[in-house]
Order: C-alpha cells, then structure tokens, then sequence
C-alpha cells in the first residue's frame, strides 16, 4: 500500500462508480464491501418493497371506498393489511434511512472511508434480502399469507392456520440484519471519526444514527426471541405463551412491544436527523441547539424504552403499570418538542431558500407536530379508552410515521440525490411532487381522526353507512397522494438516466459529503481530512454552481 | 495525525474497535436470553411450587457436569489465547482442540439428558406433560427453550472455534494479530455465563 494508504488505482477524479474493483458486473455491486454501493443495494431494495407496500395500501383503501364488499373477501383483506404493516414496518420503515442514507453518508459525514465492518456491512444486506425473500415465501407456502397483523398477538398467531412460522422467522433475520448495521454504526462513529472530529462537531444526523444504533443493539434482540418462542411454540408447542397450557399471551404483548416501541423510535430518530441537516443548509445558518438536539435524540432513546406499555392500556395490566407508562409517555413528549422547537428557532433571522429538500422538510415540522400531540391524545389513560384500536390510532402512526419518517425520507433522497448518483433532478417537478403528496396525505390520513373519534374501529373489513363519507374522501386522498408519488419518483428516475451531470455542492451545505465530488470517489477522501470547526459554519462554504 | 490513528484510519486496523463491535454483539445476545430469563422469573413467580416440583426431576449430576465442563473449557480457551500472544503457535492449537473437544463433550451430555427426559415421555406438547400442572408444562417449556438456544448457541461456538483452528495453523492468525482468536474467546465466556445462570436456575433452585 502506498504511504497514505489510498488503494492502489484509485485517482481523484473517479468516483467509485467507475472504480474497478476485483470484480465487474453484477459482482461488483453483491459482493461488494464499499459502504456507498452496499447504501445503493439496500437503497433499490428497500425501494422495490416500499413501491409493494403504497400498493397494497392502496388496495386496502380501495376495499374501503363503500361498505360491504367491494374488491376482496374479508380473509384477503386480513392478508393484505397484515401484509402491508409488516412489508411498510419491517422492510421500509425500519431500515429506510439508517440502511439507505447511513450506509451512504456516515462515513463521508465523520470524515471515514467507510464503515468499521465492511464484511459485516454486506452481510447485514445479505440478511436483509433473506429475509425479505422469506416474507415473499411465506405468502405462497404453508396455510398462506399471514393475517394476524404485524404484530403477530398470542394466541392468535399461534392459532391461526396461516403461515406464521416463515413470516417470524423472516422478521428475525429482518432483525439480525438491524442489529448488525447498529454494531457497525456504533463502532464507527467511536473508532472512525477524522482528526478534529470532535463529539461536538460531528453532524446531527451522525448523532441521530449514534442514538438509533443503541436502540438497535438494546431491543431488537428482545423481539428476535419473542418471535423465535413464537416459532417453538407453532412447531413444538412448547406452551410458554400459549394460555390453554398455562402461558401468558399479556408476557407476549409485553416482550413484543418492548422492542417495537424503541423501534417507532429506530423509525423516526433518523428522520429527525435528516432534518437537522436540511434545515440548517437551507437556511443558511448554524443549527439552534445543537448539543439540546444531540442530547435529545439520546433523552429520546432512553425514555422511549420506557414507554412500551402504552400499547397495552386496555390489555388487562395493572392500572400502576398504566399510569407510570403513561407519565413516561408524556415525557417523551419533551425532547421531541425540544428538537421541533430548535428547528423552527433556526428558521428565525435564516437565508431561507426553498428547494424540494427543504419544502419535505417543513412538511414534516407540519405533519410531524400533529403526529406528536395526537400521541398525547392516546398517551392520556382515560381518553384513550375510547380511542384505543380505533383510526384515530391509525392516522395518528400515520402522521409519526408518513408524515414523519416518510417527509424525511424523501427530503433526504431529495437532498442527497445529487450525491449519490451525480445527477441533478428537476426541482419545479419535485416541488410540486412535494406538494401534491402533501395535500394527498392529509385529505388521506385526517378523516382517520375524525373517524376514530366518532367509534370506527381499525382493521375491519367493513363498516356502518354512516362512516362511508370520510371513508370515500380518504379513499381519494390516497389516490392524490400516490399521484404525488409518481410523479416523484418519475421525476428522479428521468433524472438518473437524463439529468444534468450535478456540481459537488449543488446546495451549499457545509458538511463534509459536501465538499467532495459528485458522485464520491473510491475511497471517498484524497486525504483524511482534519476538522477544525462544527458541521454547520457556513462561512466559507458557499454554493458552488 | 499519529501512528495508531493513521493505522485505524488508513488501513482499517483497529484492534480497540474490533472489540467494541464484539461487545456490542455479546450485548446483543444477553438482550437475546434476558427475554426468557423475563418470562422465566414472571412464570416462577405465578408457580412457585409447580416449578420447585418440577426442578427436583432434572439431573443434578449430568448438570454439575456439565457446568464443569464448560469452565473447564473457558480455561482452555483463555489459555489458547495467551499461548498465541506469547508466539506457542502449537499450544495454541492444542488448547483450542480441548475446547472444542470439552464443548462437544457437554452436547453429548446434553443429547444424553434430554432423551432420557424423552424416554419418561416430557418433552413439549406430549400427552405425559400435558397431563401434569400448568406450572409444570411451563417449566419444561422453558427449559426445553433456554437449554436448547443454549445448546444452539453451543454448536456455533464450535463451528466458530473450527474456523479459528484452521486460522491458527495456517498463519493467518499469530502473535501480532490474534483479535479473530479473541473475540472467539469472548464469545466462547459468553455461552459459559449463560450456562453458569440456568444451570441453578433449573437444577438447583428447587
């Protein structure tokens, strides 16, 4: 190796898509450890789910366009919600962007050449895919599609004539896959930070990816051997959650959702992240807060592994248990609002440019502020007697999550675009992508809320003529919003083929992903470089072109 | 930038972040069975005497046994490791073979135990435990369980330990860089701990 320790071939001005490697073709990319090409894997993957996903969110809303039956028998109906919770969830949601956008953007944030475990890294993916095949299997094998929901509740899954053994097993490697990319994000942000990279001056996003990390590592192995015990029981009846032989089905409830609690919070803390970049760049100025917006992604981590009990006000658990979850549930509410409030205070006296990137991100301070408070709603022990398993419960995860994860996402995919694949996408289409998904998801989700309220429960199949109004507007909602969609989508997809070649700092962002080319090279830095000031000084760091 | 940096960045040599991303894992997989060590103190508490029942059938020999051959092996295990940092690239080898041979030698006890469990007609859903308290269905429940993932658990340290074998002879680990053999150790402590824990938990506590 030569004495600055840049591979051998490798010159400044190839970015790593043109770099050879050991291998060409399709190898290049699977057996691949480059932490830029396993982001893009993970990157089409997860799309590809995703895409599955909308669709059959799409088929749900259409069923429910009229009462009785329109498109589907009830038991298809049962597998296609079920199916679109644990594709959305386990396949899009929780990976999205830690998998996606940290694989890609970590390194290059902290000034690394890649992750601290790169086999390990491609193996997460490897996982990943398995995984995700499993699901698919799952569907044509055995008693056929999973129709338990994606929460799998004893002891109906072990009841059911489904095919719930493969579609857990599936989710556990789903899961191994999560913890393997926390290991390595975790390790990374300790081992591999540049010279100067102090705690204090690494970017927001590394800092969301840091709190997520430990997440990951401290709760999904609870998950992997609830869903593990799930599988002993449907092939041996080994009886612990099984009521008839003594189990518990409430110890299920309870070890399921104390990782898929913290999980909402692998969901959104990233997406967080993604918007403390954003905003700063886009308003041309430092972040407000930054160590009250490191602190509380990690205050958020904590807590929220506290709060799993939320989910099982109702379930039949002590009413001590009830009211600590829910004192514990409100304070969750504190560092979220922190952050809320920082971003918008670094709007105040900004340069406020409104690109795409930016317009996703104040639709998410939107849509993600009503997500929050109508938390409190459920959060309240007595109202949410009346609200618990109803569509306010379902246009309330939908806001979290949607409006939330999903905005940030597409801020992100927006933002980091011309990164990644060195091409400048059309920025009047998106905008207006932006905003007629917007528009869509609130003409989708908002009559969830009024439904919930006047007793329409979730998940059913069918429901009283006097719903059917909000029913049909929310059914037109989602038509709006996957035309957004689309023409999002599109827009990026013509631009990947016939964009404009992009410049290395098309925003002017001040992070270091941004002063290196378009697409990166190789081994991402010339040199390593040594940090001397925080991530968002603009001085210095104007747009280029 | 000094000379370990420069090593730790430049050329992905980093023996501290190595072991980091080992710790993590063992985490991991203390997370893994803290889960059913969760359900095993709720469903003791719900059956205490059903449990004290249940415990007196298991066989405290075959148990101390094996818990005498896991910390046997954990010794061994240490010992490889210590050997190649001092350069015995033979003692090494030999240390590792006891290991794998004394972890193998706990599944053969195991396999033992579990079909005479099997012989009396208690294993998961049969129609002799079946007939007996709800208490007693969830004991041998989660002993089935826990020993199992433990056994499994077992088994792959074993295979894991295989590969560090053939690592050891051929060079590619040695004195200057013997992380692999390490967090093989730790590892292989790991899957001893957790027997040290169920092993008064079944056999013992009674």
């Amino acid at each position: 190796m030569p004495p600055d320790g840049v591979l051998e071939g490798v010159h400044p001005g190839i970015s790593f898509y043109e770099q050879k490697g050991r291998f060409s073709g399709i190898l290049a990319w699977i057996l691949s450890t480059d932490h830029k090409r396993i982001g893009l894997l993970y990157f089409f993957s997860i799309l590809t789910f995703f895409f599955i996903g909308v669709v059959l969110g799409f088929l749900i809303r259409l069923e429910l366009i009229a009462p009785g039956k329109t498109i589907m028998d009830a038991q298809t109906y049962n597998s296609v919600f079920t199916l679109h919770g644990v594709i959305m969830i386990f396949l899009f949601v929780i990976p999205g962007i830690p998998a996606i956008f940290g694989n890609f953007f970590l390194p290059l944030q902290i000034g690394a050449r890649d992750v601290s475990f790169p086999v390990v890294n491609l193996m997460s993916w490897y996982f990943y895919i398995t995984g995700a095949i499993l699901a698919v299997v799952s569907l044509f094998t055995g008693g056929g599609p999973v129709d338990t929901g994606w929460t799998f509740y004893a002891p109906y899954s072990l009841r059911t004539n489904a095919n719930v053994p493969l579609a857990v097993f599936a989710v556990f490697l789903l899961g191994f896959s999560s913890i393997l990319t926390g290991i390595n994000f975790v390790t990374t942000i300790h081992r591999l930070r540049a010279p100067g990279m102090s705690w204090f001056r690494l970017p927001l996003f590394v800092w969301a990816l840091y709190a997520t990390g430990w997440i990951q590592v401290l709760a999904t192995p609870v998950v992997g051997i609830t869903l593990l015990l799930i599988l002993l029981e449907r092939l041996f009846g080994v009886g612990v959650f099984d009521p008839a032989k003594g189990g518990d089905p409430i110890l299920y409830q309870h070890l399921f959702w104390i990782y898929s609690h913290p999980a909402v919070y692998i969901m959104i803390l990233p997406a967080m992240g993604i918007i403390s970049e954003i905003i700063p760049t886009f308003a041309r100025r430092t972040i407000f807060g930054y160590k009250a917006i490191a602190f509380s992604s990690l205050a958020i981590a904590l807590v929220g592994s506290l709060v799993w009990g939320h989910h099982m006000f109702v379930s039949g658990q002590s009413y001590t248990a009830d009211w600590i979850f829910s004192l514990f549930t409100f304070l969750v509410a504190i560092p979220s609002a922190i952050k809320v409030f920082n971003w918008v205070a670094t709007l105040y006296k900004g340069s406020i440019h409104l690109d795409p990137p930016m317009l996703f991100a104040m639709a998410f301070l939107f849509l993600f502020s009503i997500g929050g408070l109508t938390g409190m709603f459920q959060g309240s022990l007595a109202t949410d007697v009346h609200l618990h398993d109803t569509y306010f419960v379902v246009g309330h995860f939908h806001y979290i999550i949607f409006g939330g994860m999903g905005f940030a996402f597409f801020g992100g995919l927006h933002y980091w675009f011309p990164k990644m694949f060195g091409k400048m996408f059309n920025k009047t289409v998106a905008s207006w992508a932006c905003l007629i998904t917007f528009i869509g998801f609130n003409i989708l989700y908002f009559p969830m809320f009024i439904l919930g309220w006047e007793g329409m429960p979730r998940r059913y199949y069918d429901y009283l003529p006097r719903f059917h109004t909000l029913h049909l507007l929310s059914t037109i909602g989602s038509w709006i919003l996957i035309s957004g969609l689309i023409l999002m989508f599109g827009n990026l997809a013509v631009a990947l083929f016939k964009g404009k070649k992009a410049v290395a700092n098309p925003w002017g962002g001040a992070t270091l992903e941004w002063q290196i080319p378009s697409p990166p090279p190789a081994e991402n830095f010339e040199k390593i470089p040594v940090i001397d000031r925080g991530p968002y000084v603009f001085k210095g760091a104007e747009s280029v072109g | 930038m000094n000379e370990t940096a420069e090593m730790v960045l430049e050329h992905h040599k980093d023996y501290t972040g190595a072991k980091l991303g080992m710790w993590l894992f063992l985490l991991t997989e203390i997370l893994l069975f803290g889960g059913m060590f969760i359900l095993y103190a709720a469903y003791r508490y719900h059956h205490p005497a059903e449990f004290h029942q249940a415990a007196e059938e298991l066989n405290r020999i075959i148990g101390a046994l094996n818990t005498l051959i896991l910390l046997t092996s954990s010794l061994t295990m240490a010992l490889s490791i210590s050997a190649i940092q001092k350069g015995h690239r033979k003692l090494s080898t030999y240390f590792l073979i006891a290991t794998i041979l004394l972890g193998f030698l706990f599944l053969v006890n195991k396999y033992i135990e579990w079909s005479g469990k099997f012989q009396h007609g208690i294993y998961p859903n049969s129609p002799e435990l079946l007939a007996r308290s709800q208490g007693e269905i969830l004991f041998y429940g989660l002993y089935y369980a826990m020993t199992g993932f433990h056994g499994l658990h077992v088994l792959a340290g074993i295979l894991l330990l295989n590969v560090m074998l053939y690592l050891v002879m051929t060079g590619t680990i040695h004195k200057g860089d013997f992380i692999l053999l390490e967090n093989s150790g730790l590892y292989w402590h790991l899957v001893d701990i957790i027997w040290i824990f169920l092993f008064p938990l079944f056999y013992l506590i009674t």
